[in-house]
């Protein structure tokens, strides 16, 4: 039995995960029309900024940014004119500020989520009125930059990030034994996530979030500034698989490609779940999360791909999605 | 759809006649290449991703269906094609058949659940079939995991043609990318093509017309599924081998960029496009995951500026049709 508990609470935590990138892609879909793509790859932007913030970053110095060493990846390519290219060793040197956890859940999110304003201000916005695939390859095409960069610097293998102290240790409920921090998880995500919701679905900003989402001119005709609520939304959408990232940070190790797999799984929910509804969004993503964890015990060859075919299964029997409207 | 192939499409009807002239140019030019000492193997290794991507192209360019798992048939068809020739030590001309069965009989079983939904969710739902064939092949015995299908027999087609010389391999890749091409070329020319035409412009009218659109694209979705296992087989013979690199995601990603590039919904960019990034990617091997980088950007580049890829350009430009 401990083990059937300590599946469900793995499936819980991935629910979590899941249930903060359905949203937000949700979230971003709603507004911008587009899937985005490299939702995985921000998520693990913000584990690194998580990671970077607590144990530093090794920056180029003023003078190897000046004689061209950061270009150093090119030596010995041959050119017509210069000819081989030799160039000094990159001297970097170490900037630590040592922020705790506690800190990257706050700024790692915030600063992704600028990183996706960005994104969007120079790019997005110019794919408005173009057909939704567009959307989808431009975001691919930024996911496989991001994740190839990364992975020039830091290779494939796992950075370790500590559990905070506070959160070290765990509890006997009796029937299991909960490590805290993974508790802490699933109960954080749901908070934002109902925050979200709260967000949306109760205030006035979330109304006219909705009522943009719904007629973008009409709005517009209100005097709201709708491509400014554009590029916050996604910034928003952005934050929060940024903040999936840190909180899985200590769980799941730090790695360049921690988002690329995950992200097809998030769209196999988002699948299933339907992008209408943010409530939906967050019930599907926990359901799936518990529904893997499950077959994690019983059978756990197919704990891969279980998401996938409850997808089929789905699109087999109600093809718009479980809360989804037809498109 | 709307507007994906607006900016795409040709300003003058297209006319056979240029394609033909273009055909025939294609054709000429890849017929004298061992001649040139151009590396065969290169050409190859294009011609089997050339016909990849035009198999891609139907579906997007002349359907409006974005498939993000095309690489599914690729490795399925490379599998059985490699299991076939390795373990049942069937004839080439068996082996290719098999692989290419394979791959249909997969276009039948995605095609039904994923022409259920169209637009984003279509892309969405061919990615996840393709990962979860992906863990499939991970785990069953047969494809050997991670080390793949190694040291492939290649024997001899039809008995005759000894595919093991690299000239006579060349020139069975090079028929048998021809023959798709013609596949692909006579579909989209056909009334078939035409009535996949007016269901990627508008598919609700398409509907009122009387026609069974769903049937139509999952048509559509099985030939351009088999021709990309047809694809797929005849890599076995190029590479030896058969792995899972040719089932993940980053193929299908690969498979999009090269049409991309060529310009989606044209006859011919399919082809450039291919040979394009597999000459990048031979040109850039040494520098690692950088490859992944400039993908990346050119993935950026072309969305942002670029949409009517290279052959789409060229075409506008002289207004013609390729």
């Amino acid at each position: 039995m401990q083990a059937l508990y300590a599946q469900l609470l793995v499936g819980l935590i991935n629910g979590s995960f899941y249930a903060l990138l359905s949203l937000g892609l949700a979230v971003i879909f709603g507004m911008l029309n587009i899937i985005n793509f490299a939702h995985g790859a921000l998520y693990m932007m913000g584990a690194f900024v998580a990671f970077f913030l607590l144990n530093g970053i090794d920056v180029p110095t003023m003078t190897s940014l000046l004689n061209g060493s950061w270009l150093t990846l090119f030596n010995g390519v041959s050119l017509p004119i210069v000819g081989t290219i030799k160039l000094p060793p990159l001297e970097m040197f170490h900037v630590g500020i040592g922020l705790s956890y506690w800190w990257a859940l706050i700024i790692a999110p915030i600063i992704v989520g600028i990183f996706g304003m960005i994104l969007e201000r120079t790019m997005l916005q110019w794919l408005s009125g173009l057909d939704h695939l567009y959307g989808l390859l431009l975001t691919f095409g930024i996911a496989l930059i991001v994740q190839g960069v990364f992975q020039n610097y830091f290779g494939s293998s796992g950075l370790p990030y500590a559990i905070p102290d506070e959160l070290k240790g765990g509890t006997n409920l009796g029937f299991m034994f909960l490590p805290i921090y993974r508790g802490w998880v699933v109960i954080f995500s749901l908070v934002v996530c109902l925050g979200t919701w709260y967000l949306i679905e109760r205030t006035r900003l979330g109304a006219y979030l909705r009522a943009a989402t719904e007629n973008p001119t009409l709005v517009r005709a209100f005097g709201i500034n709708v491509p400014r609520m554009i590029t916050l939304t996604y910034g928003l959408g952005v934050g929060l698989a940024a903040l999936a990232g840190v909180l899985s940070a200590p769980i799941n190790q730090v790695r360049p490609l921690m988002g690329a797999d995950l992200i097809i799984v998030v769209f196999a929910v988002v699948v299933i779940g339907g992008m209408g509804s943010i409530m939906g969004s967050i019930i599907t993503g926990f359901a799936l999360g518990v529904i893997e964890g499950l077959t994690k015990y019983f059978y756990p060859e197919a704990s891969n791909t279980v998401v996938f075919v409850l997808m089929v299964l789905v699109l087999l029997v109600k093809p718009s999605g479980l809360t989804g409207r037809a498109t | 759809m709307t507007a994906m192939t607006d900016d795409t499409l040709p300003v003058t009807a297209r006319t056979i006649r240029d394609e033909m002239i273009a055909f025939g140019i294609m054709t000429a030019l890849l017929l004298v290449v061992p001649l040139t000492g151009v590396y065969p193997f290169f050409v190859m290794q294009a011609l089997c991703f050339a016909l990849l991507a035009c198999a891609f192209n139907l579906l997007i360019g002349y359907g409006g269906l974005l498939s993000f798992g095309h690489a599914m048939f690729l490795g399925t068809a490379g599998y059985f094609t490699a299991h076939a020739l390795k373990v049942w030590g069937v004839t080439p001309e068996l082996g290719i058949l098999i692989g290419t069965a394979g791959a249909a009989g997969l276009g039948v079983i995605t095609g039904v659940v994923a022409i259920r939904r169209q637009g984003i969710y279509f892309a969405m739902i061919t990615l996840a079939l393709s990962q979860l064939l992906y863990f499939i092949y991970l785990q069953t015995p047969f494809t050997h995991g991670e080390d793949g299908i190694q040291g492939i027999p290649q024997g001899y087609l039809i008995g005759i043609f000894n595919l093991a010389n690299p000239t006579v391999l060349y020139y069975v890749i090079l028929a048998s990318f021809l023959f798709g091409f013609l596949v692909i070329f006579r579909t989209i020319n056909s009334p078939f093509g035409e009535v996949l035409k007016s269901i990627r412009e508008n598919e609700q009218r398409a509907i009122s017309l009387g026609y069974k659109t769903d049937q139509y694209k999952l048509l559509a979705y099985i030939l351009s599924g088999t021709l990309a296992g047809f694809a797929g087989s005849l890599k076995v013979f190029v590479a030896q081998n058969a792995s899972l690199t040719d089932v993940h995601w980053s193929m299908s990603g690969e498979i999009v960029l090269m049409t991309l590039v060529g310009g989606l919904g044209t006859v011919f960019g399919p082809v450039v496009g291919a040979f394009v990034i597999i000459a990048m990617q031979q040109y850039l091997a040494g520098f690692g995951q950088w490859v992944t980088v400039i993908q990346g950007v050119i993935f950026v580049a072309c969305v942002l500026a670029f949409r009517r890829g290279v052959v789409g350009e060229i075409a506008h430009y002289f207004r013609r049709s390729l």
